[in-house]
């Protein structure tokens, strides 16, 4: 095979020129705008923004919820992938489908029926003794919910795939249910679950829809960075919400980089196992 | 072929199976009983009435124009992208791959902020696009370039491993056998991903008519004119109409659930004619 051979299949040129020319103009070149405009900006400017205390607070409300979210979705998700992939149970197929709600339902619908849940009068509101609805914890709430199925959606098919000879071994030597989840299980679905709750976690961090109405937004309180970057434009502080837009991405472009090389091992794992 | 050794004790079984029904009630089911309970309120007169107000009926237009137009545009990207990526072999294809997948990564308010600082009136095309009077930021075209965005990676991503699984031995045989480019495509392409191509285009509409967050930042908000369904509904809900805001939403939800069902049936129907890989 040391010639080139020769293309049969018509039309590559045309369909990458496409590709190439309409990522470009709706992807490539908008985001490049943003970029541009952020390095147009003096180190004085960056440092006013970033250093500010509302600026400050929108982050770690943005990151730290976003993080807490994903870790309950991590023990959650598990278990509901465990429970869906290894119990056949009535529902269970039903139940399957509707994990994927989250993706499907519209944020803003999320996010107003959450309120209605949480508020102080609400279904689940008037059973806590504490308020969820307008503070940071009901962001934090939001942020679970729109996070449910990554979790489960990457844990599933591994757990299918886990070798159930090497569980019967692990029984075979003597080991316990609980030692075979820890030291046999765990380790082989360890990968697929850090992408999962990763995933969950960048969709968090940029989620706007959903918590802005269950929030609050009480500056420097309960108030996260997506809707910090609206309320500077709308102040026509193109400057401060380029800034803070950049961070945020820098942040996601890091996320996507650990996830995928977070699923270049999974699929070692996967190789080793089967 | 007893598996009594890996096998749970039943107490275990119920246990970790209650946690996870709750769990998933409290989050998925509970919202959404929430959505129709406050529909339903004040009765279902109210209900109607509420779904036939004019502000109402022009967000519902402008949703479905919108989508009309971002759907079709991203499927007949996504059928040119898969047809280049996976029938051909060239350099740089997977940072090509990675370029398509970059929207869902991006804040959905940071999606609508890039054309803001593109279009709007303060940068370098704007006193230009005020000169010829314009109108994208604030207006459809800006509302439509967010959709596109944010639903860009939907069709592609579900065609690229679908057709790379397919290989390119029947297009081959099709094309010596004296077909043309586009009777192969026709003929040969288009029915071995038809099921995969719905599953993308299904998710596509339904993130399409549902974003709120990069729709909000360049739509400017005028009742009846640049308002999608989820946008109205925030507007109905910060006037304290609740009926009416969970009026539209409760068809937003109705979306949602269609969408799922379709995709759970294509699910089980044609599981193998579906991509393996990246399920969301």
């Amino acid at each position: 095979m040391s010639a080139k051979s020769v293309r049969v299949i018509p039309g590559f040129s045309a369909t990458l020129g496409l590709t190439i020319g309409y990522l470009s103009l709706v992807v490539l070149i908008p985001l490049a705008a943003l970029i541009l405009k952020a390095a147009g900006m003096t180190a004085q400017q960056w440092l006013d923004t970033l250093t500010d205390a509302r600026v400050l607070a929108s982050f770690r409300l943005s990151f730290g919820g976003a993080a807490i979210a994903a870790l309950i979705n991590g023990v959650f998700g598990l278990l509901v992938a465990w429970v869906l992939v290894r119990y056949p149970f009535p529902g269970r197929k039903l139940i399957d489908a509707f994990i994927d709600l989250p993706f499907a339902l519209p944020t803003a619908v999320a996010g107003i029926a959450l309120t209605a849940l949480y508020a102080p009068n609400g279904w689940i509101g008037q059973l806590l003794p504490f308020k969820v609805a307008f503070t940071p914890l009901g962001a934090i709430i939001a942020m679970i919910f729109i996070g449910v199925p990554f979790v489960v959606r990457t844990v599933e098919p591994v757990l299918q795939d886990v070798d159930s000879e090497l569980e019967e071994a692990a029984a075979c030597l003597g080991a316990s249910r609980v030692q075979t989840f820890l030291r046999v299980i765990l380790p082989s679905i360890a990968p697929a679950l850090l992408t999962g709750i990763s995933l969950a976690f960048a969709r968090a961090v940029g989620e706007y829809g959903s918590i802005i109405f269950i929030a609050g937004n009480l500056p420097g309180v309960s108030e996260i960075a997506p809707l910090l970057i609206v309320t500077k434009l709308e102040q026509y502080d193109y400057v401060g919400a380029t800034a803070i837009a950049c961070l945020m991405l820098a942040v996601s472009f890091a996320m996507l980089l650990a996830i995928n090389m977070l699923q270049k091992w999974n699929r070692q794992r996967l190789g080793g196992l089967s | 072929m007893s598996r009594a050794a890996t096998r749970d004790p039943i107490l275990v079984r119920w246990l970790l199976i209650a946690v996870a029904v709750s769990f998933l009630a409290l989050f998925l089911v509970l919202p959404l009983a929430a959505v129709l309970t406050e529909a339903l309120r004040k009765g279902a007169d109210a209900y109607w009435r509420s779904l036939g107000g004019d502000d109402t009926l022009a967000s519902i237009r402008l949703t479905l124009l919108v989508a009309g137009i971002a759907v079709p545009l991203n499927l007949a990207f996504g059928l040119a992208a898969s047809w280049a990526i996976a029938k051909f072999d060239f350099a740089g294809k997977a940072w090509l791959i990675s370029f398509i997948d970059l929207p869902f990564s991006v804040s959905p308010v940071i999606s609508g902020l890039i054309y803001v600082l593109l279009f709007g009136a303060q940068s370098a095309l704007g006193p230009w696009l005020i000169e010829h009077d314009v109108k994208i930021v604030f207006a459809v075209p800006g509302i439509v370039l967010a959709t596109i965005f944010v639903t860009f990676p939907f069709v592609a991503r579900e065609l690229i491993p679908l057709m790379e699984e397919q290989g390119r031995d029947e297009e081959e045989a099709a094309l010596t056998l004296g077909a043309g480019g586009l009777r192969t495509f026709w003929a040969i392409t288009l029915p071995n991903v038809k099921w995969g191509l719905l599953y993308g285009v299904l998710l596509c509409n339904a993130r399409a008519m549902g974003e709120f967050g990069a729709v909000s930042v360049v739509s400017g908000h005028i009742r009846g004119l640049t308002n999608t369904m989820p946008l109205h509904v925030e507007i109905l809900y910060n006037e304290y109409d609740f009926v009416g805001a969970f009026a539209v939403a409760s068809l937003l939800a109705l979306l949602a659930l269609v969408t799922l069902g379709a995709k759970t049936t294509l699910e089980w129907w044609h599981r193998d004619e579906l991509a393996a890989a990246g399920r969301h």
